[in-house]
């Protein structure tokens, strides 16, 4: 499963999936920071080079496998389930279609479950829909996005990143990649001002500063095999796991020479928010070594089930 | 006014397959068949409503997942086009459907006189979520009654189940006291399934009927505990159980749905009709009914 060449990440970007920085900006400082840290990270992918932008959103989650969203122009008006009153989002999103089919067929290639979604009105989650509206606003860019699967945990995730690393590398194109997730995902239970907007917990306030020092630092991989960690100590248990760093780790590569750069942080309804790039750099920190396997194909479950009961 | 009344309670899954299978006008995609116990179950539950006089369904959905409070459809028509963002390949259905606001608005005040949180909907580019269009089509394909959807609360990650428990039966007993209070008829719907593990993987054919069966046996085993209690008129027992059987089968029973419609009905002691059980992409899903008139209640299957 060697990789044709490397593939050229220009560089990769964290920021959360909550609409007010899009709708409402003016509604707090705090959203205006994050809005003018999505600005910034517009103007640095409109003065890179590159050829698309990857987004991997935590708030589409898929069962059959892996999707891939290939409709060359995805037009709709989205609404968010909790936040319908901020406004409408009317998008009209250009799709690397290309990419799409071969990331794919790579994705096959190294034993996932994966399909393209080629549907007019099919519904763009609103973590993609904010995302792509204020980094790339004008279509300047094709884009592609990839579901995250419900089920699916470290080793599937991994491959998932490869297989990105794979079609890049084939096509020869320069690539942001975007992760679209919070930090500390649990929000208020009651509707807030949001000049009063704080996170929800001093526990996850110190967790969510905890994991911008490493993404400051640089620290790809050491927060990748945090993942579990901080799954347990900050994520209310939607899914199986805390699947971001692991994308992007595996996308961006596995090791901790990142310059990074903590743009913004700010609470949206109590969640931890915050805008991050992380650039790769030649520099190296960390004083970690790892032994979970890096995984190259994904060989499914492993049916203990099927092997007969224990004596 | 005479006083309103809650004319049946339906459990009514919401896999899209079930349209997928039926081929309806408004839904693009075309299929073969499949899942006729599921679908055969629910024809016949739509026979017995028809027979029922009744002004509305209010129908509370897993898919319209909310965060922050309980929300309430409150716009009186919603016209667009539901895509399902799990299975897009078998369900992208043209809906048209009628709210009754006003009962909404009732049961909104009345939850949150109960000190629930609670949020109107009234955002006309709202996309109304599948699950709600996939029960009501199955119920009620003729579309000739306005609905009211109702949010599902994600108290059970939030919290737990158990707090999910407290939080769905006092919305049961607000809508109760809301339909009362109204004069009118409703039938409640909780649209959901039993056991929720799917597998992840999909047969080149969907209806493929072959290839189609529960995840694993435990899932079974747990769903006939569940069927058999709604049998006996156990619907206590049923949610005493069920935060146990929520994880044990990752149950879509986690929303709240059949919390709120059990609790709404007083958590009745009679017989619950059942209409079929079957496996869709490995869930496990029964069509049951609870029909307060001891004159019209049966025993079908």
């Amino acid at each position: 499963m060697s990789e044709i060449n490397e593939p050229e990440i220009l560089f990769g970007i964290y920021c959360p999936p909550h609409p007010q920085p899009l709708l409402s900006p003016e509604a707090s400082e705090g959203y205006s920071n994050l809005r003018a840290a999505y600005d910034e990270c517009r103007k640095r992918i409109e003065e890179s080079e590159a050829d698309i932008i990857i987004v991997y959103s935590t708030t589409w989650p898929s069962i059959i496998g892996h999707q891939i969203q290939a409709l060359e122009k995805a037009v709709w008006t989205h609404v968010d389930d909790d936040f319908h009153y901020l406004g409408s989002m009317p998008y009209e999103f250009h799709m690397d279609t290309q990419f799409a089919r071969s990331m794919r067929v790579n994705c096959e290639k190294r034993g996932l479950e994966a399909r393209t979604v080629e549907y007019e009105g099919f519904p763009i989650d609103t973590g993609s829909v904010v995302a792509l509206q204020l980094l790339n606003p004008e279509n300047r860019i094709p884009t592609c996005i990839l579901s995250s699967n419900m089920y699916s945990n470290r080793s599937e995730t991994i491959v998932l990143g490869k297989a990105v690393r794979d079609t890049l590398a084939q096509q020869n194109k320069k690539a942001v990649v975007v992760v679209v997730s919070s930090l500390s995902n649990r929000m208020f239970t009651e509707h807030i001002d949001p000049k009063e907007d704080r996170i929800h917990s001093q526990k996850d306030d110190d967790w969510n500063r905890k994991i911008l020092e490493f993404f400051d630092d640089g620290r790809l991989e050491d927060l990748s095999q945090l993942s579990r960690d901080i799954h347990g100590q900050i994520r209310v248990q939607k899914v199986v796991a805390y699947k971001p760093a692991w994308w992007l780790a595996a996308t961006m590569g596995q090791h901790n020479n990142y310059d990074g750069e903590v743009l913004a942080y700010e609470a949206l309804h109590g969640s931890g928010g915050a805008v991050i790039t992380l650039t790769p750099s030649t520099g190296s920190i960390g004083d970690k070594e790892f032994d979970e396997d890096d995984v190259e194909f994904y060989r499914g479950d492993r049916n203990v089930l099927d092997k007969g009961m224990l004596e | 006014m005479a006083k309103g009344q809650i004319v049946a309670g339906c459990l009514a899954p919401h896999p899209p397959h079930l349209v997928y299978a039926d081929n309806p006008p408004q839904n693009e995609a075309y299929s073969e068949g499949g899942w006729e116990t599921l679908r055969w179950g629910y024809q016949r539950l739509a026979r017995k409503l028809k027979d029922i006089d009744y002004d509305a369904i209010v129908i509370f959905t897993p898919h319209w997942q909310t965060y922050i409070g309980t929300h309430f459809l409150g716009l009186p028509e919603f016209k667009s086009k539901s895509v399902d963002p799990v299975f897009p390949n078998l369900f992208r259905y043209n809906y048209d459907l009628q709210v009754d606001v006003e009962l909404s608005e009732a049961m909104r005040d009345a939850a949150s006189e109960e000190g629930i949180i609670t949020k109107m909907m009234t955002n006309p580019d709202f996309r109304v979520d599948y699950g709600t269009i996939t029960s009501c089509h199955l119920l009620n394909p003729e579309w000739d009654k306005p609905i009211v959807t109702i949010s599902s609360n994600r108290n059970t990650h939030y919290y737990s189940p158990e707090v999910m428990i407290e939080q769905a039966t006092a919305l049961g007993r607000a809508c109760a006291k809301a339909i009362e209070e109204s004069g009118k008829r409703v039938v409640l719907v909780a649209s959901h399934s039993l056991s929720h593990r799917h597998f992840v993987e999909e047969a080149p054919l969907p209806e493929d009927m072959s290839k189609e069966h529960i995840y694993n046996h435990s899932q079974y085993v747990w769903d006939m505990k569940i069927v058999d209690m709604m049998r006996e008129g156990k619907s206590r027992e049923v949610i005493d159980i069920m935060p146990e059987f929520t994880e044990q089968t990752i149950a879509e029973t986690e929303g709240g749905g059949l919390i709120w419609m059990l609790g709404a009905m007083g958590f009745p002691d009679f017989p619950a009709e059942i209409y079929g059980y079957q496996s869709v992409i490995g869930t496990g899903n029964v069509i049951a009914c609870w029909d307060p008139n001891d004159d019209t209640r049966e025993y079908v299957l």
